[in-house]
């Protein structure tokens, strides 16, 4: 609305979206050009807009459960990381060790799909078809194994308060170190096909760059922050479950461009794989549900913050309790709600194929933004 | 002799609109789906016919089937013209085009330069078809075919300049037939008598012909995740249909200028086996087997990755080896 | 970094500060504000690297007020800060902060469509999530659908 006050006879509107290949999904964004130079964009939300919050107050904390998969559709364990973690926080359920390690691992194979799948569409913004059905091919491992323990393949509801739905067996742990093994055997396969490609280093170094100004006026976390140099995840610096205890680095890259955010998400599978692998090694013995985890959740009053490293960055969970079973006030902070409103701002004066590579790399998913 | 002639040119025409470019349209998308499918380890079209076969036919049937829509706002006139501005100049492009030494429906001496100038037209088909269709998208699709062709047309002209200097002729029979003999008689690889600079100009050539043809990693046109699809956005059916059949039958002429160009065209690589329209094909299809693979292993360039590519690498390299061409065939020649 | 930033905020008068126990709530600095603090709040956090992970609102719906809920966070030190306000139901108003965050701008107008929170010199305070010309605000307790 504020960009059609700067029409001049040079510039003209162009609607990106609602519905466009690039945007994936419904998001729209509307771009004043001069010529193939972006003068000013300005994302359109709600087109998926579902109001969760509000189910969420009418609603008990359990059978809201399920809504928490609906959000972040390819990261869907973290939603239910967050939102346990948060009501396990307010009313004080302790998680027996086993189901810490299961909820770890489980999480972070969803976090090499969720990336796995943003690595294909990222290369199919740039133009190129053929890694999306790699990685695709890759990702259905990874979902036959979650489907094997959750029962669904992509909108889980598998964490519950107090542990996890259903324990893990040893097909599950064996095909998880199956997969582990050819992943590894991928991911220099990708690196040589994609990453050292001369053409995508090309449209990629050196291009959108998010200052670390930029991130913390924004509010951006997740690997948006870390391609900025700016070492900041969840996991480390408010350690939930078990991830104090387990080793491995978190990926920061310097270059604040495109590329480095694809770095970034490239050696997080890596380090995923990582912490997979000794989940599996330390996964320990006893029950996946707590005891004396009551039935009917009623928190006290008073409000409850939990965040947890989502695949796209921090996502919270606000509950705000009146003392009943259902919560007064539900907040659910999305990552990339804050990684996309930098978009305006990122992407002044850039060209049109730029700025759609640094869409790309901020790995929207609308659902989660809109919620 | 002259109503024979007449009615020799009819008849190519059309062998040339239902074979090359008709079957060509189609069998090369299908083969098009069938190595993408390799290169992405599917399968790739297998319902229709014996390893998808019927495909194309299928999918002819559907493109004809659809309703023929105008966006409200579109120039009518512009709007259904600009297909036949790509299908036209590409099949007439193909009447010079000596697929074996009998096999060429008019053997001209300017037959090189004709190719060129119905190349130039198909461009206006792009821009038409981009303006006309009253969309902001393939406005700027229209913008960018412009800028792409207008640049790679000069490396390219520059490139036939260079063959046209050595080989001393503009018939393209005539380029075919010094090519005889072995293999190294070749231009590519004849570098006593064309000069050494040969070799890279085919490749240059090929990059341009693959900028020339809209196709990937230089599909700036139709870059469907930039520009949905750029001038074609707003085609519906046969349309579109007509579009595609003239952007493969360019890619045909493309590959097959390559090929009589520097590749000797229908003769054979070893001296004692028959020259023909066989060799021609084989080659043919081994170019055009590049052009599907290049396709769906790179990403896209950006518009202006592409037109430096063009202004600050392809064309001093071809202008250096046209002067070092020159250089080389005074000096050697004057023996 | 606690301290300081509680010597700080604290030295803006705020109604109410306090240190919750973490564990049991998930930040360690609770400082409630007056409508008119909340961009000093915002400007003190701003000035010692703070960044701004949501804004929302709850509607207390006996106590007839709005409130509005700024969660800070730090990126290089562990400190999350809750920034809070009330303000009366009937003229729910609250000067905005997208001055100085201006990733501000998307959670004001996510908050002024779900609550009827307006954001005093907010620059496009237009409805973010819901429809265009929505003129309902469906998270009051009293919404009507």
């Amino acid at each position: 609305m504020n960009g059609l006050t700067q029409l001049t006879d040079e510039t003209f509107v162009l609607n990106l979206g609602p519905q466009h290949p690039a945007t994936h999904g419904v998001l729209r964004v509307k771009l004043v050009m001069d010529g193939e130079w972006i003068v000013k964009a300005e994302p359109v939300l709600g087109y998926i807009h579902r109001m969760h919050e509000k189910m969420g107050e009418n609603r008990t904390f359990a059978q809201f459960m399920p809504n928490t998969g609906r959000m972040d559709y390819l990261g869907a364990l973290f939603y239910n990381h967050g939102y346990c973690c948060a009501v396990e926080r307010a009313a004080g359920i302790e998680v027996p060790e086993r189901a810490e390690w299961i909820r770890v691992i489980t999480a972070e194979l969803n976090r090499i799909s969720s990336h796995l799948l943003w690595f294909g569409a990222f290369v199919l913004d740039l133009g190129g078809f053929t890694p999306l059905l790699y990685a695709f091919d890759d990702r259905e491992i990874i979902l036959d194994l979650l489907e094997s323990v959750t029962g669904s393949r992509l909108t889980y509801c598998y964490f519950r308060f107090g542990g996890v739905y259903n324990d893990i067996d040893d097909s599950f742990i064996e095909g998880t170190r199956a997969f582990i093994k050819r992943m590894r055997g991928r991911m220099p396969m990708y690196h040589d096909l994609v990453t050292g490609n001369i053409i995508m280093r090309k449209r990629l170094e050196g291009i959108g760059p998010i200052s670390q100004e930029m991130v913390r006026r924004y509010g951006a976390t997740g690997p948006v922050a870390r391609g900025s140099g700016i070492n900041f995840d969840v996991r480390r610096h408010e350690p939930y479950s078990v991830y104090p205890e387990l080793d491995f680095k978190v990926p920061v890259y310097h270059e604040c461009d495109s590329m480095a955010r694809y770095m970034v998400r490239m050696d997080e599978i890596e380090e995923s794989m990582r912490i997979v692998e000794q989940g599996l090694d330390r996964l320990p013995e006893g029950p996946v549900m707590a005891a004396k985890a009551p039935k009917i959740i009623k928190p006290a009053k008073g409000d409850y913050y939990h965040a947890v490293e989502a695949a796209r960055g921090s996502f919270g969970v606000r509950i705000v309790s009146d003392g009943t079973n259902t919560p007064y006030r539900l907040k659910l902070r999305s990552p990339t709600f804050s990684n996309l409103s930098l978009f305006g701002e990122a992407c002044e004066g850039m060209l049109l194929a730029d700025a759609l590579a640094l869409m790309g790399s901020l790995d929207l998913v609308i659902p989660e933004i809109d919620r | 002799m002259e109503e024979y002639s007449v009615l020799r040119l009819i008849l190519y025409l059309a062998g040339i609109i239902g074979v090359v470019v008709a079957f060509h349209a189609a069998y090369l998308v299908w083969a098009e789906r069938k190595i993408a499918a390799h290169v992405q380890r599917r399968i790739g079209p297998k319902e229709v016919g014996p390893f998808g076969l019927l495909q194309p036919l299928a999918d002819g049937a559907k493109l004809m089937s659809k309703q023929l829509f105008r966006p409200a706002g579109a120039d009518a006139v512009l709007f259904w013209i600009a297909p036949f501005m790509v299908l036209v100049p590409a099949v007439m492009s193909m009447v010079t085009i000596p697929f074996s030494e009998n096999l060429v429906a008019r053997d001209i001496n300017i037959g090189i330069l004709m190719i060129f100038a119905f190349a130039s037209v198909n461009v206006l088909g792009l821009l038409l078809g981009g303006w006309g269709s009253a969309n902001k998208y393939a406005v700027i699709s229209a913008a960018r075919a412009v800028s792409q062709n207008v640049a790679y047309e000069i490396p390219m002209l520059i490139i036939v300049i260079t063959v046209a200097m050595a080989t001393n002729t503009l018939n393209l029979n005539d380029i075919v037939r010094q090519q005889d003999g072995w293999i190294w008689n070749w231009n590519a690889f004849n570098w006593l008598k064309v000069g050494p600079f040969m070799f890279a100009n085919m490749i240059m050539f090929f990059i341009c012909s693959l900028a020339e043809t809209n196709r990937a990693p230089f599909d700036m046109a139709e870059a469907e995740s930039e520009l949905i699809a750029g001038a074609y956005t707003e085609y519906p059916g046969m349309g579109f249909g007509v579009f595609f059949m003239g952007e493969y039958a360019n890619i045909v002429i493309g590959c097959a200028l390559t090929t009589i160009l520097f590749l000797g065209g229908w003769q054979s690589p070893v001296a004692f086996l028959p020259d023909g329209v066989w060799w021609f094909v084989i080659k043919l299809y081994a170019l055009l087997y590049t052009v599907i693979w290049v396709r769906w292993v790179y990403p896209r360039t950006t518009l202006y990755g592409l037109l430096n590519l063009s202004w600050k690498v392809l064309i001093p390299f071809t202008l250096f080896n046209l002067i070092m061409t020159g250089l080389w065939l005074k000096v050697f020649k004057g023996f | 970094m606690l301290d300081t930033i509680k010597a700080k905020l604290a030295a803006l008068s705020p109604e109410n500060i306090s240190e919750p126990v973490y564990k049991e709530k998930g930040f360690v600095l609770d400082v409630q504000v007056a409508p008119e603090g909340v961009v000093a709040a915002a400007e003190t956090l701003s000035a010692e690297g703070f960044f701004l992970e949501a804004i929302t609102g709850v509607d207390w719906i006996d106590d007839n007020q709005l409130e509005a809920v700024y969660d800070y966070n730090h990126m290089a030190s562990f400190c999350r800060v809750v920034v809070r306000t009330r303000c009366d139901r009937a003229t729910p108003e609250v000067p905005t902060i997208s001055e100085v965050y201006p990733g501000a701008d998307w959670h004001e107008r996510e908050t002024h469509d779900f609550f009827g929170i307006k954001f005093l010199g907010h620059p496009n305070l237009e409805p973010l999530l819901l429809p265009e010309d929505a003129d309902f605000h469906p998270l009051l307790k009293d919404f009507k659908p």
